[in-house]
């Protein structure tokens, strides 16, 4: 396979990542969205790596520190979020433009 | 700092090639005699820090410093009356160049030691008095220090090697006793007193600078020893000056020893306490101008003799025309400082004479029986809480103590023999006899007469007829009569110090203790009493006592009506004091009208144009620079820099809506651009 059809297939899954983080409303979905880019960007590292073949195997590392870096970003928003629907009732970043001037 | 004083007596006595002389350097007590004009101040600090708190308000400090002053000074005494002293200690203080040194110290001879004795002596028992008499008066810490002050300067003023030291002593003496005739100042009156004193002495203080400079530059040195050396051997450069130079420190002297016209301040400064009159008639400030002559005396004696007939004019006037005032006057305290006056002018008139000795021995007998009259009249004043003599009257009965110490008193100033006042009065007049003065000599019985009669007035009406006043009269307390008891006992005895012709054994006599000085006084010694001269003295005085007791002896019902004796023309003349007073203030209101008019004039648009004209240009100056730099240079930038940081913060604190989403589109905006210059441009 070539390499171009993996990048394709990365620049696809960041696009829909950023379309969702800018256009969704639920905070959830946003997370959603984030993971999706990260996703993109451990794919494009492990194509990478396998097509330049270096011995180190260094694309491989760095997607599973991103995986493990998305897996704690991803427990602490989740956790930001319930506590703001909690307090707030409500899950719509709309609602949640309080850090403002 | 031992300086050659001995040596120059030694030249002298060469120079006039008579004996060599006798005298020790008083030892330790000579070398040590600093500490006499020390103790008073440090009295004085000790008493403004500490006096509060003491039982006697500093009383105690005050007695204490003079009570160890007297042992030196007693010492001494006795040293210069055995075996003599003639020494003097000196520590130079600046070199103004030219070969003139000023130096501080102190000189020990025959007439120093006589001044130092005395203040000492008078001081320490007018001090005593005061514990009583000034017991739970106002301000009395400051009343004790003040009078520390008064003796120190007087002990300053006395033990003078120079006349730059005694200068300082001098108006020390002057400031102190501003401060004590003003002391109760609440009363406008007592603190115009004490201005017209210090105004008064400031005015002849003026004689006293200008003659001290002149002598002093023409010869080289301010030096007591060296001015009577050079008086003696008629030293040219000093005989150039010695008219003008003497005329101007008599002028000095007349200030402080009240002479006629300057009497006018003392019988005001009766405004202070009595202790204070007591202590300024008797030891210190009054008799500083007799000092400063005695001091100066073979200057006028060999140099400056014309000087010597004003004197003997002024010093005549003042012993006749200011004694007379003191038949008029109602308040006891002011017919003694009249008497004060009129035997200062004794004393002065015998010094012009010649009679060093003579002039001396009067000051000498006068301190005692003086201060024991002012502390009787104190002791009176104390009991009839008045000091006019219409509010007293048979006080015999009430105050014996006092009564018997204001005879002795009285007597010995009236001359009657044999107590002090007899003997000192006569050897004056033997002195004007033996000069040739015969005008004066019949003046100067005059006022013996005088002299009795109004003491002889005041004695009947204080202490004779029946009280008159509203007080309860009573004894004083024993603090105030041990004083007098003891003040009463020199008036008696001091007399026989120096009878003519008569020797004490081998202590001499006052005439011997007096003549060690560097040189030889030149006055003339008695060998006998003049015994014509006496009986006309005492007979003089016992008819002034004889017209006294036939005035004013009866009683009657107001103490006005006894005093209403009276010489048309003269009496009126002498209630106006000879309107000396009026003239001088005459003087005073001269200048003080049209000359302060000329002067606020003067300040106000001449001299005040100069100051206006740089308050207004540093106004304007102050104006432009608040105005335009401070307001809207300065303030400019700070207000404008402010502005455009509020404008711009205004401006883009708008982008921070808190959307998230808003945020990330413009990061991924950011991104995208990037992308397109990494892709495409570069």
């Amino acid at each position: 396979m070539l390499l171009s059809q993996f990048l394709v297939l990365a620049a696809a899954l960041f696009a829909m990542g950023v379309y969702g983080l800018l256009v969704r409303r639920n905070i959830v979905l946003i997370l959603l969205s984030v993971e999706l880019m990260l996703t993109a960007v451990n794919i494009n590292l492990v194509a990478f790596e396998s097509y330049l073949v270096t011995a180190e195997a260094i694309g491989q590392i760095f997607a599973i520190f991103v995986i493990t870096v998305a897996a704690a970003e991803v427990g602490i928003g989740l956790a930001i979020v319930l506590m703001i629907f909690r307090n707030r009732k409500s899950a719509n970043v709309d609602d949640l433009s309080l850090m403002r001037w | 700092m031992v300086t050659a004083l001995y040596n120059l007596a030694i030249i002298a006595a060469e120079e006039g090639e008579h004996a060599e002389i006798h005298a020790g350097d008083g030892g330790f007590f000579g070398e040590t005699a600093g500490i006499m004009l020390v103790l008073p101040f440090v009295s004085f600090l000790l008493i403004l820090a500490f006096g509060k708190r003491l039982k006697h308000k500093g009383g105690e400090i005050a007695v204490a410093a003079l009570a160890i002053n007297l042992v030196w000074a007693s010492v001494l005494f006795y040293l210069n009356a055995t075996e003599g002293v003639l020494v003097d200690f000196t520590y130079e203080i600046a070199n103004i160049g030219s070969g003139m040194v000023i130096e501080l110290g102190w000189v020990l001879d025959g007439l120093s030691i006589l001044m130092l004795f005395l203040v000492n002596f008078v001081g320490l028992l007018v001090f005593i008095y005061a514990l009583g008499y000034m017991h739970g008066d106002r301000r009395v810490d400051w009343f004790f220090a003040a009078f520390s002050l008064f003796a120190g300067a007087m002990l300053i003023l006395v033990a003078a090697p120079n006349l730059i030291q005694m200068i300082i002593g001098w108006e020390g003496v002057g400031l102190a006793s501003y401060f004590l005739i003003g002391f109760y100042w609440e009363d406008l009156a007592n603190v115009k007193a004490g201005n017209k004193a210090f105004m008064v002495n400031k005015l002849a203080d003026v004689g006293l600078i200008l003659g001290a400079i002149l002598v002093g530059v023409s010869l080289g040195t301010w030096d007591f020893a060296a001015i009577d050396l050079a008086a003696f051997e008629g030293n040219a450069e000093l005989a150039a000056v010695a008219g003008v130079g003497g005329l101007l420190l008599f002028i000095g002297a007349m200030g402080k020893s009240a002479q006629f016209p300057f009497h006018i301040w003392l019988p005001d400064a009766m405004a202070g306490p009595t202790p204070v009159s007591a202590l300024m008639h008797a030891a210190t400030m009054v008799t500083a101008g007799i000092y400063l002559m005695a001091r100066l005396f073979p200057l006028y004696e060999y140099m400056a003799s014309n000087v010597r007939t004003t004197m003997i004019v002024i010093g005549t006037i003042t012993l006749f025309g200011v004694g007379l005032l003191a038949i008029v006057a109602d308040d006891i305290k002011k017919v003694l400082a009249y008497s004060t006056v009129s035997q200062l002018g004794y004393m002065m008139t015998a010094l012009a004479a010649g009679g060093y000795t003579a002039g001396l021995f009067h000051l000498f007998t006068h301190a005692a029986f003086k201060a024991l009259l002012f502390l009787c009249a104190g002791s009176v004043i104390h009991s009839v809480h008045s000091n006019n003599m219409s509010d007293m009257g048979g006080l015999r009965k009430y105050m014996p103590t006092t009564f018997w110490t204001w005879i002795i008193g009285s007597l010995a100033l009236a001359g009657i023999f044999p107590l002090a006042g007899f003997w000192s009065k006569d050897e004056i007049l033997a002195t004007l006899s033996h000069e040739g003065y015969t005008t004066v000599l019949w003046i100067a019985v005059a006022g013996a007469f005088v002299t009795a009669f109004y003491m002889a007035r005041a004695t009947f009406l204080t202490f004779f007829g029946s009280f008159k006043g509203q007080a309860e009269p009573h004894e004083s307390p024993r603090i105030m009569t041990v004083p007098l008891v003891l003040l009463a006992i020199p008036s008696v005895l001091f007399g026989v110090l120096n009878i003519p012709g008569v020797s004490l054994g081998n202590v001499n006599n006052f005439t011997v203790w007096l003549g060690n000085r560097v040189v030889p006084m030149g006055d003339h010694h008695a060998e006998a009493i003049n015994w014509s001269l006496a009986i006309v003295g005492l007979t003089a005085a016992l008819l002034g006592i004889l017209l006294g007791y036939v005035l004013y002896f009866r009683d009657a019902e107001t103490q006005l009506e006894r005093d209403s004796f009276e010489i048309p023309v003269l009496f009126p003349l002498l209630r106006k004091k000879y309107y000396i007073d009026d003239l001088a203030l005459g003087i005073v209101a001269l200048f003080t009208g049209p000359f302060a008019r000329f002067a606020n004039w003067t300040n106000t648009y001449v001299i005040d144009t100069v100051p206006n004209a740089i308050g207004g240009s540093v106004k304007a100056l102050g104006g432009f620079v608040y105005g335009i730099l401070d307001q809207k240079v300065v303030d400019g930038v700070f207000n404008g820099v402010s502005a455009a940081t509020d404008g711009a913060g205004s401006a883009v604190r708008k982008w921070q809506t808190g959307r998230v989403q808003q945020y990330a589109a413009a990061f991924v905006a950011g991104a995208l651009i990037l992308v397109v210059l990494f892709v495409f441009v570069i």
